[in-house]
Formats: structure tokens, C-alpha cells, sequence
């Protein structure tokens, strides 16, 4: 069994886990980071998006042990200070959110994509989120949302928080073959 | 916003108190849930939509790692009793039995016939590989006209008839209207067969606690979900909990009792130890139930001046191998809504329920208005282009007026309010429908390749399910009732208990504002408990539009009780007459005085207290109320949608879509406009996008997320929404409800449009979901003068089979057979 040393929301964790096992199990029944929900088995709802040192990764397409000396971050851990990150904010305040079941991923999309771009127009923010369904919401209120949180963020001068430098996070190869990682045209941000 | 306490909460958009949890991560889905010693549950299903079963052996997969045991059908067959159908619709309906795990016979594809529990889910699934299962195929059964015709394979043998039921209605002189018209439309419509996708996935934990038993599951009801677990199974209702926690949606896919809530409660039972199943995507494409999917005869005659003579329904529906929960009564809810908004003197209704070896069919999004609406919008929009006149116009002539409410329609039902006239004319504002009419001529008239097509939908929908009598008229198997209770607590904040389980609808934020208002308590003060039964002991649940319509009006009554049995204390403690007493802003006040002498808090800790109530008055400040009410509640609206058609790849593009919806009086706006966009995009997607398909042998070929296009954001427009309020009467919040008015009112809206842009061509119909083949092929067809398709309205055919999406090859072989 493969030993991982992996940090999830800022905490490190030492494990063995089973060679098969996917990310998205050990953060939810290992680690119990159960915030961060299964939609599918064919990695294209978007629920279980995570980022990993930075970049959002879908954690059902990614093994445990490909997180091995990575940086993971879940919805758990956007949080600062008792603060939630701005993006946690303005879906709040657009209603961008009925059920919620999509909502940790979608948040964590958002995320990526404004770190790529932090002014995006509607249509870049609805094809920048293609790869996150919503079952409730018919999208109106996210794109809202997350036309908000960008304007605030650059407003306020965020810096994509909960990101490592960019560029210096995992190199895209490391979350393994299918596609784990948004495809590498999208990353070139740094 | 900043809100002072006493500021009235109605009407307020108050952002949602249960986000805080949702976008932290701080959630309880069924799935979430880690009992000490679960055991894991896998199902092995049926790669067959039709066969006997000759063998099961379970005994390799037990000795496998990790496996603790096995099961087949078999092994419960004493026990697993049959799914519940509660709602035969007629006295000779055939209710075939329905073992949780097949026993002799699998009838769709993904039927469980075996079952192995294990300590992890990798062991369970792995474990499934194990089992020896030998099948006999048996003819398969897929489509409704073959179904129903002489010598049929038979679904039920023993039934000797795929029919379920047949359900007919009619008033007015049927006949008569058709014969005295100067028109007849007469067109077949077909309903697809959707698939609900919920984000979260069914999910079910199930825990014994000595005799009794705690179960978790992704239901929208759990209340009725109790009542029927212990019915099917034999154990005591009172020894069973349903808890529906932080639940992901629902659309009604989760309105419904599963053969796994019965399995995990029996596999709990013989075992010991707390089980879990949790459904994979696929899995659940091909085992939670479907919706639609439905043929539609309609005929509709009218005179030469567009005014509706009488109106001819006749359906088949697809019931799908059992029957559910309320499967037969989908067809049935939507046989009041055909004549819509508009007045006739004549209707007559047939629905025959038919069975197929496919998944069951049952509540979808609407159910059963939606079919309707779309039928009804569509011929109307038929017969205008037959009169050569205005589909708006045409409609404006047949519409029940303003001043005629309340109306009793040609279907029986009484429409309490409305004003179609304010809606429409709002719509037509928003939308600048005189200026889309010019440009769609101008393109016409230079033979743009991209043609403009307007379309429109003026619906209304029954909602706020519903008054137990009709219920019971209708041979459903409960009420309709909602159960409220609202208590202060001795220091003043309030828990309210509402029967009716919210999965995404936001009972929380609305109910606190209710109460916020009728106590004159701060909005944070309030608690909303739900979703289990040992908390929330009655209730009938979520669907149907129903939760502030009915749940919200017993919180509204309970609060009032609340508010009389203080004031009773109020004037004891304040030494004056009761009826001297005025409660206003959360303060009693002794009339003819300024100042305000009790706050409804202090009244609530000398309740508590007890130290000195009048006579006859109990300690403690809380009141009940179970509300049934009197009739459906009536929202409507107009939606408009303008939609570019590219004429040489068929590709649509919504340009605008503008609905104005009337649901009465409203609690909180932005809920309401939430669920307004939700629903749009459910219908556009039945318009544009979703359809269950099964190949020749019965498998769903759309079985996956990458399958069944669910859209995207990329694939929907901003939507421009409005309201136009004109409050109900028959509750005393004056609200209609709004979870379904969204979807059923946009699928005619858009295919009215696509059709609206294609009709230079010779196009009237184009089946749904209009994909970008469908469309090319429609207009090609139209354009060679043969098109069965596209130019013959009556000759749509039915069978799924020749519905193939782009790129299912196994259709595209089987399409020329099929016709
Ligand atoms: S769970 Fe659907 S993409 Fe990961
Ligand atoms: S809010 Fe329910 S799926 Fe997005």
C-alpha cells in the first residue's frame, strides 16, 4: 500500500492508503471532509472539485496516492480567520444556491477560473464552469455570483488566496492520465 | 439590507440562512453519514430488460474479502413484501407485485436480483463478481402502441394485458362541439422519457436500535416514506425514525419508496449492524425513476373566429414496468390541466397507463401539468397559424378574463384569481415583441440562413397539494394536509416544526420570516426543524408546489394560536380584559395606553414559569396546526422566448427569454426567482436537450452524465423574470407556489419558438428534444415535400426507438426497422 504525505485545508496527514483508492473517498472517509459530495462515476458533474496546490482538480479523478506531497484544498478550508472567502460570500448573497449539493465544486471552480482570469465576461464565466452541472439554480444567479466576487476581489486587491504561487504547483502530469486537471490550454495563467 | 426586528419580513429578499452550511462544507448528506460498524450494501442488477431468472448463487461472493454476507430475492422473499403503489387510479387497475429484489422475473435493466454486504464499498462492489446468475431472456417490451396492440409480448404474463388502466373523463357536449366547428387540429405530441438527476445521489443508512430502527435516506418524504416502510415490511411503525437530512435535490425522483430503503431496513434487521448504500450515477440513470414520457393524441376545433369549441385528449403513458409510488396518478393530475387558461364548452380525456420493460416511470418536475401544458400550448399555437391569426391574439380570445374569477373550468376545477391580462401585457413589455415580429419578417424576407422564431406560453398549473378530499376522490391513498408547530422557548427565540421536508427550497429563510412577522420576533430568533419523524412527528412532505401553500399556511395558524394564548396571559399579567388587549410589533398593549406593557418574549418565560396563568390556561407558549385546504392553488404566467434557428446545421440559440410569473403573493423574492430559473432550465432542457434512450434490446443507451445532456451554464441563457402578483384566495399568506411554474411553462415556450422560425419551411412540429439533427432533419424532409416527420403532424412515430440522439449508432440502424 502506498504511503502518502499529503496537507488537506492546512493540516498534514501521514497514511497508507489502497493503491485504488480515489482522493475523493480518502478525503471523505479517511480524513472525514465530507463537504466536499460525489455526483458522479464518469467525472463530469463537478461536485467533488478540490484544488490541489492551486489548481481545481476533480477528486474523483484522482487517486490517493497521486496527492502524495501535495497541497489540497476543499471547501472546508476556504475559510480564513472566520472569514469565508469571497467567492463563499457572493454566492451567498446572489442566492446562487438552492440544494447546495453542487455548490462546494462550483465555489472551487470559481475560484480557478478567476484566478485565470479576474475579470471574466458572462460567457467566458458560463464556458469557464462547463464542467460543474447545477440541478437547481439554472446557472443565472452563479454567473451573477461570480461576476460579483471577481469584481469585489479585484476591488480589494485579493490575491487568489488558498493558491500556491502559481506555476510553482503540481506539474499537471502529477494528478495522472484521463484528465484530472482542467486541460493544460486552460493552466497557462502563469 | 438591514432590517430592524419589527420591520415586516414578507415580501423581503432575506438571503438564506441555510447557506452558511452548504457553502462551508458543513453538510449532512445521507451519504456523509458514519455510523460505528456500517456495513456497505452492492446490488447486483439485471443486464436484461426481460428475463427469467433460472439461478442465483450467492455462496462464492461470500467467502470473498471483507464480505460479511449475501443475498438473493430469494432469501427475502418472506419478508420484502411488494413497492407500494398508493395511488390506483381505478378500481380495476392492474397493480402488479413488486419484490424490492427479484425473485422469478427481472423487467427492466438494473433490477436488483442480489445483494452483497460488506465492511467497505470496494469490497461489496468487487464482491458482486462473485455471484453465479443464469437469466432466460423473455421478449422485451418497449414500445406503448406495440404494447397495447393484439397478441403483445406480455410485460406481466399473468395480467394477460399490458394496460394498466384506463382513466377517462369528459363534460360537455364532446361530440357536438367537433361537429358545429369550422376548425379541427388534430397533432400527436410526444413526451420523452427524462431522467430527474438530482446532484446528489439516492442514498440510504439504515441503523437498529434494538427493536427499532433509524433511518436515514435522500427522500423528499420521509413521513410518508415511515408509513410505508412499515406497512411493506411488517414492522411496527413505531419502531421505525425516518430522517431525511441535508437532502440534494429532489425534482420528485425522491418522492418515492425504493426497493433499497426496504432492503437496507431488512438487511439491518437480519444483521444487526448499521448499512449504507449510496447509488453511483449510472446506477441510478437506470434504477431511480423516470418521468414523462407520454404519446398525445389532441384534437381541438374552434370556430372560424379562433373561439375554442371543445378540446379531445387521448394519452398513452408509460408506466414502465411497476407501478410506483404515485405512478399511475402523473397522467391523471395532468387531465385537469389540458384546458389550461382557456374557456370551451366541451372536453373529453382518455389516459390508458401502459407497461414496458423499462425503469418505472413517476413524478418528474410538474408531473403531469407539464404534458399537459405542453400539449395544449403547442395546438393552440397550431391552430392560430390554421386561422392565420396572431398566436397571442388567438389566445387573448379564449382566455378567462379578469373579472371573471373565481372560474370553474370546462375540467371542474374552480381558478380562485388571476389576471392573464397583467401578465401577458407585462411580458410582451419585457420581450418587445412587436420589434422581435419585424426582425424575424425582415430575415425571412432576405432568406437568412439564421431565421428568428418567437414562441409562447400562456399556462397555468394547479399547485398546493391539495385538499385530502380530492385526493380521496381520486383514489389517492393519503391527504393532503400540512402539520405545523411553533413554540417559544422560555427565553424568548422560537422553534418552528414544519411536516413539509425541504431539499433545496429554502423552508428555513421563508418560514422565519412568516413567524417573524406573525410573533414580531427577530428573523434570527427563529429555528426551522424538519426531515425527522421523532422531531417533525406529522407531515405529508415536499412536492407539488405544496410547502408554503399548505405548510406554510399551518405555520401561519399555529402562530396565531401562539399569539391568542398570549394574549389570554398577557392580560392576566397585565390585570386587564382580553379583549383590551392589542399585539402588534411582538408587544401587547393595553388598548387606549402608548406604551407597550408585554413583550410576547416576557409572556413566553412567565408561561414557563407558571407562577400565575389564568384559569384553565396550560404552562408553556406553543400551538399545533394541521392545515388541509379547500382547493388547488392557480399560478400562472406568460413566457416568451425568442430563439435563432441556423437553418443549414439546425443548431438553436435561445436569443431571449422572458417569463413573468404570477404566484400570487410572495415571501421572499429571491427564493422565488431561484426557483423560477431552476425551473426554466429543467423545461428548456426538456425542449433542447434530455432523453432517455433504449437501444433495440432495452438498455439505456443514456446512462451517464457524458450520455444524457444534462445542460451546462454554456448552455442556457440569462433569463429576464418578473412578477405580476395577484394574491390567492383561498390561503391567508395569499401565495400560489412557484417550484414548477418555471418548467412547465418554458418546453412549449421553446419548441413554439423553434417551430415559429421554421414554419416559411414548411415545418410544424419538430419532436423533443429539438437537437440540431432533429431540426436539420425536419427542415429537410419539410423541403422535399415527404417528410413524416415534419410535414404530417398526425404521423409522428411513437416509438422511442426512432428518437435516436446524434451519434447513437445502435438507433441509427434500428430507425428504418422501427417505422
Ligand atoms: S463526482 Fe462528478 S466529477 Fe467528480
Ligand atoms: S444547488 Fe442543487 S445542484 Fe446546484
Amino acid at each position: 500500500m502506498p504511503h502518502i504525505r499529503v496537507t488537506v485545508d492546512g493540516v498534514r496527514y501521514d497514511d497508507q492508503v489502497e493503491a485504488r483508492q480515489l482522493l475523493t473517498h480518502y478525503l471523505r472517509e479517511r480524513l472525514g471532509k465530507v463537504g466536499t459530495p460525489i455526483g458522479c462515476d464518469t467525472s463530469n458533474c463537478g461536485a467533488c472539485t478540490v484544488l490541489m496546490d492551486g489548481l481545481s482538480a476533480k477528486s474523483c479523478s484522482v487517486l490517493a496516492a497521486q496527492a502524495d506531497g501535495h497541497d489540497v484544498t476543499t471547501v472546508e478550508g476556504l475559510a480564513s480567520d472566520g472569514e469565508w472567502h469571497p467567492v463563499q460570500r457572493s454566492f451567498h448573497e446572489n442566492h446562487a444556491l438552492q440544494c447546495g449539493y453542487c455548490t462546494p465544486g462550483m465555489i472551487i471552480a470559481t475560484i480557478d477560473l478567476l484566478r485565470e482570469n479576474p475579470d471574466p465576461s458572462d460567457e467566458e464565466i458560463r464556458e469557464g464552469l462547463e464542467g460543474n452541472l447545477c440541478r437547481c439554480t439554472g446557472y443565472a444567479n452563479i454567473v451573477r455570483a461570480v461576476r460579483d466576487a471577481a469584481a469585489q476581489m479585484r476591488a480589494s486587491g485579493t490575491a487568489p488566496r488558498f493558491v500556491s504561487e502559481p506555476g510553482t504547483g503540481v506539474p499537471r502530469q502529477a494528478a495522472g492520465e484521463g484528465e484530472p486537471l482542467r486541460p493544460a490550454a486552460r493552466g497557462g495563467a502563469a | 439590507m438591514t432590517m430592524t426586528p419589527d420591520a415586516p419580513q414578507l415580501g423581503q429578499a432575506r438571503l438564506r440562512k441555510e447557506d452558511a452550511r452548504l457553502i462551508t462544507g458543513q453538510t449532512t448528506w445521507t451519504d456523509n453519514i458514519q455510523q460505528v460498524g456500517t456495513l456497505h450494501v452492492a446490488f447486483l442488477r439485471s443486464p436484461f430488460a426481460h428475463a427469467r431468472i433460472t439461478n442465483v448463487d450467492v455462496s462464492a461472493a461470500r467467502e470473498q474479502p471483507g464480505v460479511v454476507a449475501a443475498f438473493t430475492g430469494a432469501d427475502f422473499a418472506g419478508e420484502q413484501g411488494s413497492l407500494p403503489c398508493a395511488w390506483p387510479v381505478t378500481d380495476d387497475i392492474v397493480v402488479p407485485d413488486h419484490p424490492p429484489m427479484a425473485v422469478e422475473e427481472v423487467r427492466y435493466v438494473g433490477e436488483a436480483v442480489a445483494c452483497v454486504v460488506a465492511r467497505d464499498a470496494y469490497a461489496a462492489a468487487d464482491a458482486l463478481e462473485a455471484i453465479e446468475v443464469d437469466f432466460d431472456p423473455m421478449p422485451v417490451v418497449l414500445d406503448m402502441e406495440e404494447a397495447v396492440a393484439e397478441g403483445a409480448d406480455l410485460v406481466h404474463a399473468s395480467a394477460g394485458t399490458n394496460k394498466s388502466f384506463t382513466w377517462p373523463f369528459s363534460a360537455g357536449d364532446v361530440e357536438g362541439a367537433f361537429s358545429g366547428a369550422d376548425v379541427v387540429v388534430t397533432r400527436r405530441y410526444r413526451q420523452q422519457r427524462l431522467i430527474p438527476a438530482a446532484m446528489e445521489p439516492r442514498a440510504v443508512v439504515c441503523r437498529p436500535d434494538g427493536d427499532a430502527f433509524t433511518l436515514w435516506s435522500a427522500t423528499q418524504i420521509p413521513h410518508v416514506l415511515r408509513v410505508m416502510l412499515a406497512m411493506t415490511t411488517g414492522i411496527p411503525e413505531h419502531k421505525l425514525r425516518v430522517i431525511a437530512p441535508d437532502v440534494g435535490g429532489g425534482f420528485g425522483s425522491k418522492l418515492q419508496v425504493t426497493a433499497e430503503e426496504v432492503l437496507a431496513l431488512l438487511l439491518a434487521k437480519r444483521l444487526g449492524k448499521p448499512v449504507k448504500w449510496t447509488e453511483s450515477r449510472s446506477e441510478g440513470f437506470q434504477t431511480t425513476h423516470h418521468g414523462r414520457d407520454q404519446i398525445q393524441d389532441v384534437s381541438i376545433a374552434a370556430d372560424s373566429d379562433g373561439r375554442i369549441r371543445g378540446l379531445k385528449v387521448d394519452l398513452l403513458a408509460d408506466m414502465g414496468a411497476y407501478l410506483m409510488l404515485v405512478t399511475p396518478g402523473v397522467p391523471i393530475l395532468g387531465a385537469f390541466m389540458f384546458p389550461a387558461i382557456y374557456k370551451m364548452d366541451a372536453y373529453s380525456f382518455s389516459c390508458t397507463g401502459v407497461f414496458t420493460t423499462k425503469t418505472p416511470t413517476d413524478a418528474y418536475r410538474g408531473a403531469g401539468r407539464p404534458e399537459a401544458t405542453y400539449a395544449i400550448e403547442r395546438i393552440m399555437t397550431e391552430l392560430a397559424h390554421e386561422l392565420n391569426m396572431d398566436p397571442m391574439e388567438l389566445r387573448r380570445r379564449n382566455w378567462i378574463a379578469r373579472e371573471e374569477f373565481p372560474y370553474t373550468t370546462i375540467a371542474g376545477l374552480t381558478y380562485d384569481s388571476g389576471d392573464y391580462e397583467a401578465a401577458t401585457d407585462r411580458a410582451m413589455e419585457l420581450f418587445g415583441y412587436d420589434g422581435l415580429r419585424a426582425e424575424q419578417r425582415a430575415r425571412r424576407d432576405r432568406g437568412d440562413t439564421v431565421q428568428l422564431g418567437i414562441g409562447i406560453s400562456t399556462f397555468t398549473e394547479m399547485c398546493g397539494l391539495a385538499p385530502s378530499r380530492v385526493l380521496g376522490s381520486l383514489s389517492y391513498g393519503a391527504g393532503g394536509w400540512e402539520h405545523a408547530s411553533v413554540r417559544m422557548l422560555p427565553t424568548g427565540k422560537v422553534e418552528v416544526v414544519t411536516g413539509s421536508t425541504p431539499h433545496g427550497q429554502g423552508h428555513e429563510t421563508a418560514w422565519s420570516q412568516i413567524v417573524a412577522d406573525r410573533l414580531g420576533v427577530p428573523f434570527e430568533d427563529v429555528q426551522v426543524l424538519h426531515g425527522d419523524t421523532q422531531v417533525a412527528p406529522k407531515g405529508m412532505d415536499t412536492y407539488g408546489s405544496r410547502s408554503l401553500v399548505v405548510g406554510g399556511t399551518a405555520v401561519v395558524e399555529a402562530c396565531d394560536r401562539v399569539v391568542d394564548k398570549a394574549r389570554r396571559i398577557a392580560a392576566h399579567m397585565l390585570e386587564a380584559a382580553e379583549g383590551d388587549m392589542e399585539f402588534s410589533g411582538g408587544a401587547f398593549t393595553v388598548r387606549g395606553t402608548s406604551q407597550p406593557a408585554a413583550t410576547i418574549q416576557e409572556v413566553a418565560l412567565a408561561a414557563f414559569a407558571a407562577h400565575s396563568l389564568p384559569d384553565g390556561v396550560e404552562p408553556s407558549l406553543d400551538a399545533d396546526s394541521t392545515f388541509d385546504p379547500e382547493n388547488f392553488s392557480y399560478p400562472h404566467g406568460t413566457h416568451l422566448c425568442a430563439v435563432e434557428v441556423d437553418t443549414a446545421t439546425g443548431a438553436v440559440r435561445i436569443r431571449s427569454y422572458v417569463a413573468v410569473d404570477d404566484v400570487g403573493a410572495v415571501v421572499n423574492p429571491l427564493i422565488v426567482e431561484g426557483q423560477v430559473h431552476g425551473g426554466l432550465a429543467q423545461g428548456i432542457a426538456q425542449a433542447l436537450y434530455e432523453e432517455a434512450v433504449h437501444d433495440a434490446d432495452g438498455n439505456l443507451v443514456t446512462s451517464t452524465m457524458a450520455d444524457y445532456l444534462l445542460p451546462s451554464a454554456a448552455d442556457l441563457p440569462d433569463f429576464t423574470t418578473d412578477r405580476t402578483e395577484t394574491p390567492a384566495t383561498t390561503n391567508p399568506l395569499g401565495v400560489k407556489g412557484v417550484g414548477e411554474a418555471g418548467t412547465i411553462a418554458s418546453t412549449p415556450a421553446v419548441v413554439n419558438a423553434v417551430v415559429d422560425a421554421l414554419r416559411p419551411f414548411g415545418v410544424h412540429d419538430v419532436r423533443m428534444p429539438c437537437t440540431p439533427e432533429r431540426v436539420w432533419r425536419a427542415l429537410s424532409e419539410a423541403g422535399s415535400g415527404g417528410g413524416a416527420v415534419a410535414g404530417s403532424p398526425t404521423s409522428l412515430p411513437a416509438d422511442s426507438r426512432a428518437s435516436a440522439p446524434p451519434g447513437a449508432s445502435a438507433y441509427d440502424e434500428d430507425e428504418g426497422g422501427a417505422q
